[in-house]
């Protein structure tokens, strides 16, 4: 039978990562996982609920639990799962929280309901990984991305901390090295593979997020990539809206294009560039998506 | 570094502990989170010497720190520890308190997390439009990411309508019975 999840977009999916929506629930398709979204879904709270309170915190995303509880069985859920790293922290915060009683008690009376929370809670990219294995991506590839020279950027906390997140090596990360391999890319070492872009500081403390994501951006090119691939919309967003701001403070002129690992996956399944939203990224990968395509043209 | 009179209050250590859940005696300061951490470059405290403080009960010092709101919550600090205790949640907790008692030092963050958190009551997910204008308006200062409005604008990532929940009484009833709870 194939797997089937309840599906949690985060708020940036309907908007800021909407190309990362778009491509995750394409891959997903093509893949044979089936997504229910979870009904009338709240936002989690993300880090400023964690930030401000716990409890705040956990009744935010508590309320999501609750509704995926409520289906798991009718629709025969396997878990609940989410693209967005910074939601799944939040998500599995809560449910790790709910098992002492005297939170759950307190959580429960602020939600007016009982909670179980017992559906396990993974990331997209962990499912791919660690459940269907690269190689059923792979078995989907039309038109390798051969040529195409990437780094894999987790961000921070797609794998940690490792006892909540329970997912790859903490330090040295390897299912977007994997997967981009699978299709096609020529995947480079990176150093930076799960330092902290400082997208929480985002909007605030621009200098802060100059500095970090201007040592990503650096290092990328170091390393002779041609682009940046990403699971994080946080990152995305911060290396690749905020570029004219970064390219600013750091008086450098970066142009590699940040794509998230779905969108890749769907170009290299042959879904088109319409089709995975290439058009939303805001540094252009025309050029490189060119030259792409009259690879794959010469080898045909 | 900030000059507070170091006043030390006993029972802070053992309130830090209670709110994070983690074991402070256990810290050694090996230094190990400091030298993981992606912000210390703008600390005022580097987050060994705030568990430092914690552990010493100089409340003041460590609630006021302008490094409890620059951390990122990247984790690395947590991922690093050799005593597993979760440093990051102790940075949150830090945040909680300074939060309730009044000495959250970094304004501006304090105001985008209040803004972001007014329009998950308001609607039950993130409007960024109306978040940008509330937390302009909350600090007296411009939009401050205003270069990057017509970038943003035209590639549909800034939403120009808020896409309200159907049950956003539920949220507000949480809201509502979270606040009471507080008191
Ligand atoms: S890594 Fe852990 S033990 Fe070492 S200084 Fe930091 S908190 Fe203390
Ligand atoms: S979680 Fe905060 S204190 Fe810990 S390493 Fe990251 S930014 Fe530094």
């Amino acid at each position: 039978m194939s797997p089937r999840y309840a599906y949690y977009p985060g708020c940036s999916g309907l908007g800021s990562s909407l190309e990362y929506d778009t491509s995750t629930r394409a891959m997903c398709e093509s893949l044979g996982v089936e997504l229910v979204d979870i009904p009338d879904w709240n936002c989690c709270g993300s880090t400023p609920a964690h930030a401000v309170d716990h409890l705040l915190s956990a009744c935010l995303a508590g309320r999501n639990l609750e509704i995926a509880d409520g289906m798991a069985e009718e629709r025969k859920l396997d878990g609940i799962i989410t693209p967005c790293p910074s939601c799944l922290k939040n998500l599995k915060t809560t449910q790790r929280s709910l098992s002492d009683p005297e939170f759950r008690r307190k959580v429960e009376q602020v939600l007016g309901k009982p909670l179980r929370a017992g559906l396990p809670i993974k990331s997209v990219l962990q499912v791919v990984v660690e459940d269907l294995g690269v190689e059923a991506l792979g078995r989907l590839v039309k038109t390798p991305l051969a040529g195409m020279r990437v780094v894999p950027y987790y961000g921070c906390i797609m794998v940690r901390p490792p006892r909540l997140m329970r997912f790859d090596d903490p330090e040295n990360p390897m299912a977007l090295d994997n997967l981009l391999r699978e299709l096609g890319a020529e995947v480079l070492p990176f150093a930076l593979k799960t330092d902290c872009c400082g997208a929480a500081l985002g909007t605030v403390r621009k200098d802060v997020v100059a500095r970090l994501s201007g040592r990503i951006l650096d290092a990328a090119v170091e390393a002779g990539a041609d682009a940046i691939v990403t699971a994080c919309p946080l990152c995305q967003m911060n290396l690749d809206m905020r570029r004219p701001q970064i390219n600013r403070a750091n008086r450098s002129r970066h142009n590699l294009p940040v794509f998230y690992y779905s969108q890749l996956a769907g170009l290299a399944s042959g879904q088109g560039e319409a089709a995975t939203m290439m058009d939303k990224l805001c540094v252009s990968p025309r050029l490189l998506l060119n030259s792409l395509a009259q690879h794959t043209g010469e080898r045909a | 570094m900030p000059s507070h009179p170091n006043v030390i209050d006993p029972a802070f250590t053992g309130e830090v502990q209670r709110e994070s859940e983690q074991n402070l005696a256990l810290c050694y300061q090996c230094g190990n989170c400091t030298a993981g951490c992606p912000v210390s470059f703008a600390y005022d405290y580097t987050v060994n010497q705030i568990m430092r403080l914690v552990q010493a009960g100089r409340k003041r010092e460590a609630l006021s720190s302008h490094a409890i709101w620059l951390c990122a919550s990247c984790e690395t600090c947590t991922t690093r520890c050799p005593n597993d205790i979760d440093v990051a949640r102790v940075m949150d907790a830090l945040r909680h308190m300074a939060r309730r008692e009044d000495m959250v030092s970094e304004k501006a963050v304090g105001a985008f997390w209040k803004s972001f958190l007014d329009s998950v009551e308001k609607h039950g997910r993130v409007y960024e439009l109306g978040l940008m204008a509330a937390y302009a308006g909350r600090t007296g200062r411009m939009f401050t990411d205003v270069d990057l409005a017509p970038m943003a604008l035209r590639k549909g990532k800034l939403g120009l309508k808020a896409h309200d929940i159907e049950k956003i009484a539920e949220i507000r009833g949480i809201f509502d019975r979270y606040r009471e709870q507080q008191q």
